[in-house]
């Protein structure tokens, strides 16, 4: 029982069990105190015999409170009924009709659902009589251009499918698409809001009898109680809450178990994201990191890396999907959020950064000069005249033509590659020793891409900022980078300058990264080069070296410890118990293996 | 749409600046037009269905009016003085000049004109409406708002449960009930706050409990779906990049995140109005509110058709006007929604 370990599961149940009791058992266990009249009784307040009190012919209110579950909550499933049917009729009838007549039939429900239900329904019950039966149709047929309209919007979604494209490439007929095809696969949503629906019937059913429009005397249900009590509450307020409290319950409980159906029906996704700790800035390096671990609970993502970029230095960081190379990014900038934690050391100056995605990492409402002049004005202490124009003046610097028009306009109003421009700008504003650019070229063609990567080089040349550049991209590195850092499974594995990435790296892993690069060499007849097997996960526990078992150089040592990382002569270093060496470059020097693995930071895995 | 240039003072060459802001007005217009053609289809819709409402009752609308007790010359008399004994193509003619000429009818039961009862009495219901609404956006936004400051990421796991839980019970609590509950605690236990006045003043303590009444259910259902926007506004990724600016909080939230979220909020907010006309019917009925709300279903209860007509008419109406009012807003405020069209 899957459903029962959650607590929506178990609401949903308790809900469930008392919406049956109600309505089953209300009218059994109380119906006939409900009518009993009590002349020595008439109108009387709380007590022990009428918990609740007694109305003007001495019956008792909770006897009929319980006796009404049955009359309110059935009249509300029949107009829920009357709704789903109706809104079913009217919402899947485009998708067999012929276009222009489905075109009217939606522009109509698009006009009638924008009228409040409970107006519809006062109104249809004007024509169709007061009583319980004609209130029920009243607000199931109010309700209708609403179960229309997602009846609609439903079948449109699944109608652009593959499936259904299939089905009518075969020639399918529309009455069977809709059907076979159609109604089959909105069913779920369908439930959850039709339940949601019959809670939102049931406090309509209320109104609508509390007004005097719906279920008239002497039947009764819940909304004519609420009003014969309303009358006496300066008498007995208890008359007054007691159908109230009824009505809320019920209604309660029909939305906990439509919410539970959603949750059945459909995943729920929980953002997750927040703040971290500021950078300080350090003289010396342009950034210093040491035993950077960054865990969202169980999983490590990144697992101790330890590295230093220089003044000046374009260093790029690379790694496939998963391997920590952003989390990095982002806790050198201080941007891991909770329930992400940060340890180990960061030491980083000023620092800018320029992300992935330039289509979402302006904000959309702001002009683009007052994003970028904020920096200076919260930071530099400038006037708003003085920031907005070393604004524009950025904006000129990353080569965007007109830029005070520019800086006037609307995220929206520009392509992706002057959005990226922008980001660089506003990076700019102050003086950064640092640009962390995450992905800056992805979203980009390929054009751009070059243009974005130029400018990258010219603001750090000008600027004297270091660059680092995270990126899955080798190719993209190279253009760039002086020197490049591998990152796999949420450690560092390799450390080597761009010629050496080229001429040939000593770890197995970044050599199959390189293989897997296509050039305008490689054969096309061949499938491109990939690396078998798959990257461990953060939350997997790793003894040895985290790519041993995909490693074709793996031996019994590689899966039991973890290769320490050791620098070698000229600068660089790798993490590998047999690094390839045959491909020139200076050796790489290896501690003993016996070296205690206790001393290694790279060996602490959680 | 005339965008303000910002203050910047570097030379601004005008070619380039004219010519992007009349392509700009162009969307914008067009905009403008779909949404006015809307306007008045739907308008004509309200007026057809007003119409046909009182053709489509089975029996004699007339006879159910004036009760079986009336004399058949009665009938056939105010059947004629109606004009429901010509063609209905005529009657229908009738109608429309009359909604357009101001004419409304008369009332069946008092036989006071109609308008005139619609001019009494919507002040007090226009009134009742726009209080509750301020009071929902002024309360609902900041609430919203800061509640996602809390519970961003999974922090404040109590404060969350506290805020779901109570404002999920609160917008479900139709507002006749929370009414019911409200006389109940403040009126009758605690006798601090009037009901209902009988004298026909309305002085500013009688508006505490109906616009509480009214606004507490759709400012804890905007709370909530200001809190899931604001979330997701503050984990956008132009937040983070606000975030690297290292803004104070202030800025953040005020400049960067809130004109994200007044759309949405807007947007909700103009589909709340609607919910706020429709329950200010029941809740105007509760305490026996001189505005229109009672007056309909007075009329209702009477099978005074005229003022049904009429009354539904004005609701109606409003309810129009308001979701063009939130669209043209939302074109102004929002500047890509004049793009993105349906």
């Amino acid at each position: 029982m899957r459903g029962l370990k959650n607590p929506l599961g178990i609401a949903a149940l308790v809900s469930l069990v008392f919406l049956l009791f109600m309505v089953v058992l209300g009218p059994i266990l109380w119906g006939e105190e409900a009518v009993r009249t009590d002349t020595m009784a008439l109108t009387q307040g709380v007590s022990a015999a009428h918990p609740m009190g007694t109305d003007g012919l001495g019956r008792d209110v909770l006897a009929r409170v319980m006796a009404a579950s049955r009359s309110s909550v059935g009249l509300a499933l029949l107009a829920t009924a009357v709704a789903v049917a109706g809104g079913l009729l009217l919402g899947a009838l485009p998708a067999v009709l012929g276009r222009r007549a489905a075109g009217l039939l939606n522009g109509f429900v698009s006009l009638v659902v924008a009228f409040p239900g409970l107006l519809i329904a006062l109104v249809l019950a004007v024509v169709l009589g007061s009583g319980g039966r004609s209130a029920a149709f009243a607000i199931g047929l109010a309700s209708v251009p609403a179960f229309a309209r997602l009846t609609q919007t439903l079948a449109a979604s699944v109608a652009g499918r593959d499936f259904v494209a299939a089905a009518r490439v075969l020639g399918v007929g529309r009455a069977r698409m809709l059907f076979r095809h159609i109604l089959p696969n909105i069913g779920e949503p369908l439930i959850v809001q039709a339940t949601l629906g019959a809670g939102g019937a049931l406090l309509a059913f209320a109104a609508l009898s509390f007004l005097g429009l719906g279920v008239q005397a002497p039947d009764y249900d819940w909304g004519l109680l609420l009003n014969e009590g309303l009358n006496r509450v300066y008498v007995n307020p208890a008359a007054a809450l007691a159908p109230g409290i009824a009505v809320v319950l019920a209604g309660l409980a029909f939305n906990i178990l439509g919410e539970y159906a959603a949750q059945v029906f459909g995943g729920r996704d929980t953002i997750a994201r927040a703040e971290g700790r500021s950078a300080r800035p350090v003289p010396g390096d342009a950034l210093i990191v040491r035993d950077l671990r960054v865990s969202f609970g169980p999983a490590v993502p990144v697992k101790g890396v330890s590295f230093t970029v220089a003044p000046g230095e374009r260093v790029g960081l690379v790694g496939e999907s998963g391997s920590g190379k952003s989390l990095t990014a982002l806790a050198v900038a201080g941007l891991v959020e909770p329930p992400g934690v940060v340890t180990g050391t960061i030491e980083a100056g000023e620092t800018a950064m320029v992300f992935q995605d330039p289509m979402t990492s302006l904000n959309p409402a702001l002009r683009v000069g007052t994003q970028i002049a904020e920096v200076a004005t919260t930071h530099q202490r400038l006037s708003r005249r003085d920031a907005a124009r070393r604004a524009v003046a950025r904006l000129a610097d990353v080569h965007i033509g007109a830029p005070a028009r520019v800086a006037g306009q609307y995220p929206h109003e520009l392509s992706g590659g002057m959005r990226q421009r922008a980001m660089i700008a506003m990076g700019l504003m102050g003086a950064p020793r640092l640009i962390v650019a995450d992905e800056p070229t992805t979203a980009l063609d390929v054009t751009v891409q070059k243009q974005i990567l130029d400018l990258l080089r010219e603001a750090s040349t000008t600027s004297g900022a270091a660059v680092l550049l995270i990126s899955h991209d080798l190719a993209v590195v190279a253009q760039l980078c002086s020197r490049v850092l591998v990152m796999y499974a949420g450690v560092i594995v390799e450390d080597l300058t761009t010629e050496r990435l080229v001429a040939g790296p000593a770890h197995p892993y970044t050599r199959a990264l390189l293989a897997s690069v296509p050039d305008m060499s490689a054969d096309r007849s061949l499938p491109l080069a990939t690396i078998h097997g798959r990257m461990p996960s953060p939350a997997e526990p790793v003894t040895g070296c985290p790519f041993a078992p995909r490693c074709p150089r793996a031996d019994e040592r590689c899966l039991t410890a973890m290769p320490p990382f050791t620098s070698a002569s000229g600068g660089g270093g790798v993490a590998c118990w047999h690094p390839v060496r045959e491909t020139g470059g200076g050796p790489v020097t290896r501690p003993d293996e016996e070296a205690p693995d206790e001393e290694d930071p790279m060996r602490r895995t959680r | 749409m005339a965008v303000p240039s910002p203050p910047l003072d570097h030379p601004v060459p005008p070619p380039t600046e004219a010519a992007p802001a009349r392509e700009r007005r162009h969307p914008w217009v067009a905009y403008l037009a779909r949404r006015l053609l809307r306007f008045v289809l739907s308008m004509a819709l309200l007026i057809t269905a007003t119409f046909g409402m009182v053709h489509v009752i089975p029996g004699d609308p007339v006879r159910a009016a004036l009760g079986v007790t009336a004399s058949p010359e009665l009938v056939a008399a105010r059947t004629h003085e109606l004009g429901l004994d010509l063609p209905v193509w005529q009657q229908y003619a009738r109608y429309v000049a009359g909604v357009f000429g101001g004419d409304l009818g008369s009332s069946m039961v008092s036989g006071l004109p109609v308008a005139q009862t619609i001019a009494d009495r919507l002040p007090y219901t226009v009134m009742l409406a726009l209080v509750a609404f301020a009071v929902v956006m002024i309360t609902a936004v900041p609430l919203g708002m800061a509640a996602a400051a809390w519970t961003r990421g999974s922090r404040g796991r109590a404060a969350e449960l506290l805020f779901t839980g109570a404002s999920g019970l609160l917008a479900v609590v139709p507002e006749f009930l929370l009414a019911v509950a409200m006389i109940v605690v403040f009126a009758v236990t605690w006798e601090l706050l009037p009901v209902a006045n009988v004298s026909g003043s309305v002085t500013p303590s009688y508006y505490v409990l109906p616009t509480l009444a009214l606004a507490v259910g759709p400012a804890a259902a905007l709370a909530r779906i200001v809190r899931v926007e604001a979330l997701a506004v503050l984990s956008s990724d132009y937040m983070r990049t606000a975030r690297a600016k290292r803004l104070p909080a202030r800025l953040l939230y005020l400049r960067h995140a809130l004109p994200n979220l007044l759309t949405g909020a807007l947007t909700i907010g103009g589909l709340l109005i609607s919910g706020l006309v429709a329950g200010s019917v029941l809740v105007e009925n509760v305490f026996v509110w001189p505005g229109l709300g009672s007056a309909l279903v007075d009329a209702i209860k009477a099978k005074d058709f005229p003022v049904v007509q009429g009354v539904v008419l004005v609701y109606g109406s409003a309810v129009l006007l308001v979701n063009l009012a939130v669209d043209v807003a939302l074109g102004r405020l929002d500047p890509r929604s004049t793009i993105k069209e349906d």
